[in-house]
């Protein structure tokens, strides 16, 4: 009798002392489950631009099976949980909190727009949880007011400001144009940012803008503005705008006789470009991108085989910042040796050259990474390579 | 910019702001039929608008038919879908207040506009072409053979409707309901039957111009009628509303004022035209410029 109470005694301390230790052998915010790490996948996958946030999510997916299959990180699996902000920044904020507290997750890779990344910048931060934007491209994510750098937001794209020098340089140096005519949309804060950055790079390199002029989101009639711009014999035509807008004016421009050069911004990359403005009207059109399906790159070649043996669809622009994204979060937990948010965080500010899918990643001043970009031209509706541009 | 450039800028978007203007006209002439006949501003007539240019979509790639056919069958659908609108929304509420029935009108506008995102998914569509465009240029002046079409395919319908209310019998029965409603009904005429012919013809016009805007830009969606709806209905105020010639004038007025505010001020200044315009008529001539001035009794 006694010999029976003596033994469940001893197993139950066995027990404990194992809970204990496992507990222990766990993060502080990771005492759920200590052989996972979890990471916080927060996108939009419902809403408006829920199309954006499943495809960046596509590409993290990847990236975590990947990573898995080779043995996960700091001999753990890593547990990728999501959230869904619908689309609202309002609702970013509660995810983001519900991912930290209640998930337990040690980074967050997410959301992919600005406007649901500012939202749960200031949650991320008040946790000490690293933030990684894959695709949000407002300069103001990483960067306060004052010019101070945000220790636990990053992001793996290019900001728009880049794109816009891209854009420019482009111009001057392969077109060898000097008077640019800008179209632009004044209800977009994209747009406006892209066009004040061409401008001043273009007017520093000694090009002159001939003619400025502004339309509105949802417009479909551009004759009057193209026949303006028209009026002031412009080399080539700006137009950083969405490829819904962008596709109209680039089909009316040549409806009125404008067959110079036009260039754009990473908006325009949709196949509905081409449908609707049609293949012939597209030629000698340029646009800037992150990066195209035709770079002979082998990472890019493999991410691509890969995205496609998984998901049967060709990966976009936000697949591979999303996939590249996730790959130097799991790098920085690696190099971090731990799960702790501010380790996490000093390890990702200090990435450089760490090879990814677009290239080699590496982290500025900013948090921002140092890329470069690539020029798309259309031929006869067909996204071509051009050249490859760094600043 | 010398003068020889200033007169063909001048002249080029004149033919620019035409082939807008014939579209707004056509769309406004249903807004004033309408309002002629029930005093109903019809809010959910530019949706009526889109709703053509998807069924012009669905008769050229699920259909196959060409421009023509095409243009029939959207005119006969959005017909159809205007009388039954009629029938199913705005008949029950006929002798309630006027305000009650306006709002319906804009519960009808969010229905088909939301339907068709349920339906068709807000992702514009493309508009397949139907016919090669061909540009003339005329001593510098560019005209797209699109824009002729637009402007002959409408003044073709202005004229059938202008036959169809002053020479056939329904068009008399038409304005004699328009003019006092009860003494029509006392001399046998069935205002049910008239009200539903207005909405079949007024509905039909928008969706001609909803398949010729298709065609002319080459997308649709489903929240496309919107700003246009508004516009027309400006364009049928300006003109007078309830008078026929009136919304063909004023849209046409419409289409040359946003074409000349984009192309000699600014294109951001067009939309505010266009609403500074509907405020100066409302405050110094409401009965717009074919209208007569009529004191409302009290």
């Amino acid at each position: 009798m006694k010999a029976w109470k003596k033994a469940v005694g001893l197993t139950c301390t066995a027990a404990l002392m194992t809970a204990m230790l496992t507990g222990c052998g766990g993060t502080k915010k990771d005492a759920a489950k200590s052989d996972e790490v979890v990471i916080g996948a927060h996108f939009e996958l419902t809403g408006g631009v829920a199309n954006y946030g499943k495809s960046t999510l596509n590409g993290v997916q990847l990236a975590i099976d990947q990573v898995n299959a080779k043995g996960g990180v700091l001999g753990k699996k890593i547990k990728l949980v999501q959230g869904d902000n619908k689309s609202e920044p309002a609702e970013a904020g509660n995810i983001a909190t519900k991912l930290i507290t209640q998930d337990k997750a040690v980074v967050l890779i997410g959301p992919a727009t600005s406007g649901c990344v500012s939202a749960s910048i200031p949650i991320a931060t008040a946790n000490k949880v690293p933030l990684m934007a894959p695709v949000a491209t407002a300069p103001s994510i990483t960067v306060e007011k004052d010019g101070k750098v945000k220790p636990f937001i990053f992001r793996a794209c290019f900001i728009d400001p880049f794109q816009g020098q891209v854009m420019a340089v482009f111009a001057e140096k392969t077109l060898k144009v000097k008077n640019v005519a800008i179209l632009f949309d004044s209800s977009s804060e994209y747009s406006k940012g892209l066009t004040d950055v061409f401008t001043k790079t273009l007017e520093d390199n000694g090009g002159k803008v001939v003619a400025k002029e502004a339309f509105l989101a949802k417009d479909v009639d551009f004759k009057s503005t193209l026949t303006k711009i028209k009026a002031s014999n412009p080399e080539a035509i700006y137009v950083p705008a969405y490829y819904e807008e962008v596709s109209k004016i680039i089909k009316q421009a040549r409806e009125v006789g404008l067959s110079c050069p036009i260039l754009g911004s990473d908006g325009w990359g949709s196949p509905k470009l081409a449908a609707i403005a049609g293949n012939e009207a597209l030629n000698n059109t340029y646009f800037c991108s992150a990066y195209s399906s035709q770079d002979k790159e082998p990472t890019v070649q493999n991410f691509i085989k890969d995205y496609k043996a998984k998901y049967k669809t060709d990966p976009d622009n936000f697949s591979i910042h999303g996939y590249d994204a996730a790959m130097v979060v799991v790098e920085a937990i690696k190099r971090a040796g731990s799960t702790d948010g501010v380790k996490i965080a000093q390890e990702l500010s200090k990435m450089k050259d760490f090879p990814v899918a677009t290239g080699k990643f590496t982290v500025d001043a900013n948090h921002n990474p140092v890329s470069g970009a690539v020029i798309i031209e259309l031929k006869d509706g067909v996204q071509t390579f051009k050249e490859k541009i760094t600043l | 910019m010398d003068m020889g450039s200033f007169a063909q800028q001048f002249a080029q978007q004149l033919i620019n702001g035409i082939s807008l203007g014939s579209i707004y006209a056509l769309i406004a002439l249903g807004y004033t039929m309408i309002y002629g006949i029930i005093k109903l501003i019809n809010f959910a007539h530019g949706d009526i608008y889109m709703l053509g240019a998807y069924m012009g979509f669905v008769a050229t790639t699920m259909l196959g038919l060409s421009f023509v056919p095409a243009l029939i069958f959207a005119m006969v659908a959005a017909g159809i879908a205007g009388i039954i609108i009629e029938r199913v929304a705005y008949r029950p509420m006929r002798n309630a207040p006027r305000i009650a029935i306006l709002i319906t009108a804009i519960g009808v506008s969010f229905f088909l506009e939301y339907g068709m995102i349920l339906i068709a998914t807000p992702q514009p569509r493309t508009f397949p072409a139907v016919f090669e465009a061909s540009v003339y240029n005329f001593y510098g002046l560019i005209v797209n053979s699109q824009q002729i079409l637009i402007l002959v395919i409408s003044l073709v319908l202005m004229a059938g409707l202008t036959y169809i209310v002053n020479h056939t019998k329904v068009g008399k029965a038409m304005r004699a309901v328009s003019f006092d409603a009860d003494a029509a009904r006392l001399m046998g005429i069935d205002i049910d039957k008239i009200i539903s012919m207005t909405f079949a013809l007024g509905s039909s016009l928008a969706a001609a111009a909803g398949v010729l805007v298709g065609v002319y830009y080459n997308s649709i969606d489903p929240l496309m009628g919107m700003m246009p709806g508004l516009k027309a209905f400006i364009a049928a105020v300006l003109g007078g509303i309830g008078i026929i010639p009136g919304a063909m004038l004023g849209g046409v007025i419409m289409g040359i004022v946003e074409a000349m505010v984009s192309g000699f001020f600014s294109s951001t200044f067009r939309d505010a035209a266009s609403f500074v315009i509907l405020i100066l008529i409302l405050l110094y001539r409401p009965s717009g410029i074919l209208g007569k001035n009529v004191k409302e009794k009290v």
